[in-house]
């Protein structure tokens, strides 16, 4: 494996409602900012890939017309994956390990708020035994969340606590769109959305965009003199039928920490993309990373772009390990229902 | 500024506006469906998996043996909904839930109303009622109902 490095990453402001900014004005201030910190233009880039979805747009093809953020004349190698921009880094990774690229910008965006998400995501899911159904996003992460309290694997108080402590931690985060502190009792008092799961135990409706900048070894130092790399990196999917899959646990992600070898690493700080309250203590208990800082961002809760968030489980790691006396951290990025599909990223700093 | 009446105007469907096949498995799961039959595939080892699947994800073998499994299951999990959506198939309060059929080993997704949050919990059973007209598709079981 050639050894590659993060060497930037920016986000914008999280956004209840983006209003009139399109998506090519929420992408190009990210780009830029990038660009601008690190001294470089498009014309130092090798490849470009981004991650976003057209069902948020209503349109086919719409994100191409994201490619209006970027310079493209010159023409430029690019690339677009239908995911969280988490999955972009991925293949700019590979496209570095042929030997196509040196450098990649990453980009994802996401606008929730013009359309009504819960609706869409139905959309997204089995068009044969489960979209007919239109089951929203919460009631299928509820389906999970029931499983783990009934098997006592997680508790009410976890959920709590993750909710409380996610606000606590978006001081951390000048980004983030929820920044209300809540006590116990909000949080009781509060509407169940598809029990078990009320309003609080969601992430909010989001709009932004985030940009991120890879580099092979040999260029990251002339970016930065302080890469973060990337040691390790892995993603499995789970069956699309959600009824044979064991939602008490997750067997692929276990293959993917024997893949990164976690027995023998330990981590500082992680970053999980656990959008609902159930996820984390779930996670938590699944990854080994009770005794750690987790989700010093705030995470999804506070703020949870579509095609983003797990992109930013990734730079909020970097900024971790980069702002702090860490050495190893872990992101984790997730797509489809119920935890199906995972990403664990080993990031590491060279001190 | 031209008149309103000016304005060229084109209708916009947003759709998958054409047909395809579900394809073999499938295909016969949605046609015992029509006859008020629900299907799973039967794999070698023995597991039966409902609604139809084409393959064992585990062990990616072909699933070809088709039986009838149902109509009565249990449920394995659930999340209740008591103010549906406006794309909610059910306008009255209902759950989405996990239902393992009576002969599978897997569950299939589906909803349970005419019933209160409290009456229903993990491992209650319950029976698939019937839409009024079948049209081959997974809403032909019009919802899940306790058995009595």
């Amino acid at each position: 494996m050639k050894k590659v490095a993060i060497v930037g990453y920016a986000q914008h402001p999280i956004l209840k409602n983006a209003g009139a900014l399109n998506e090519v004005e929420l992408i190009m201030p990210v780009v830029h900012q990038l660009f601008n910190d690190l001294g470089i233009s498009q014309k130092d880039i090798d490849f470009t890939c981004s991650g976003s979805c057209d069902y948020l747009q209503g349109a086919a093809f719409a994100f191409v017309e994201g490619l209006s953020a970027i310079q493209t004349h010159p023409p430029i190698k690019e690339s677009h994956v239908e995911m969280d921009a988490a999955w972009a880094m991925y293949e700019s990774m590979l496209k570095i390990q042929m030997g196509d690229a040196e450098t990649a910008l990453i980009y994802g965006f996401g606008k929730s708020s013009p359309g009504d998400l819960d609706a869409i995501i139905s959309l997204q899911m089995d068009p044969y035994y489960i979209s007919p159904l239109w089951p929203d996003r919460v009631s299928l992460a509820a389906l999970q969340a029931r499983v783990l309290l009934d098997q006592n694997i997680i508790t009410p108080e976890q959920m709590l606590a993750t909710v409380i402590e996610a606000r606590a931690n978006s001081k951390n985060n000048k980004n983030a769109l929820i920044t209300d502190l809540i006590d116990e009792s909000n949080y009781l008092n509060n509407a169940m959305v598809s029990s078990p799961l009320n309003q609080l135990d969601c992430p909010p409706i989001s709009d932004g965009s985030s940009a991120m900048i890879i580099a092979s070894e040999e260029k990251a130092y002339e970016f930065t003199d302080h890469p973060i790399w990337i040691e390790g990196i892995d993603h499995r999917i789970e069956s699309s039928n959600l009824g044979s899959r064991n939602l008490a646990t997750s067997k692929t992600l276990q293959a993917s920490m024997n893949q990164l070898n976690f027995k023998n690493i330990k981590f500082d700080v992680a970053e999980l993309h656990t959008q609902f309250s159930h996820e984390l203590p779930f996670l938590k208990s699944l990854l080994n990373l009770q005794d750690i800082p987790v989700n010093l961002s705030g995470g999804p809760l506070v703020g949870n772009v579509m095609m983003c968030a797990g992109l930013d489980a990734i730079g909020k790691t970097y900024e971790a390990l980069k702002e702090n006396q860490f050495t190893h951290g872990l992101a984790h990025a997730t797509s489809g229902p119920c935890l199906q599909h995972n990403m664990l990223v080993h990031l590491e700093a060279q001190k | 500024m031209s008149d309103s009446k000016d304005l060229l105007r084109a209708p916009f469907e947003l759709a998958y506006n054409y047909k395809r096949s579900s394809g073999p498995v499938m295909s016969k799961f949605f046609e015992a469906l029509g006859h008020q039959k629900i299907l799973g595939t039967k794999s070698s080892a023995g597991k039966v998996f409902s609604p139809a699947a084409e393959f064992d994800p585990e062990t990616n073998e072909p699933l070809k043996e088709m039986i009838e499994v149902g109509p009565g299951g249990v449920v394995e999990s659930f999340s209740w909904i008591e103010d549906p959506k406006h794309h909610h198939l059910i306008k009255e309060p209902f759950a989405f839930a996990l239902i393992k059929l009576d002969g599978a080993d897997t569950s299939m997704l589906h909803m349970v109303t005419q019933c209160n949050e409290a009456d229903l919990r993990i491992g209650s059973r319950v029976k698939a009622n019937w839409s009024e007209i079948q049209e081959q598709r997974i809403t032909d079981i019009k919802f899940f109902t306790l058995e009595q």
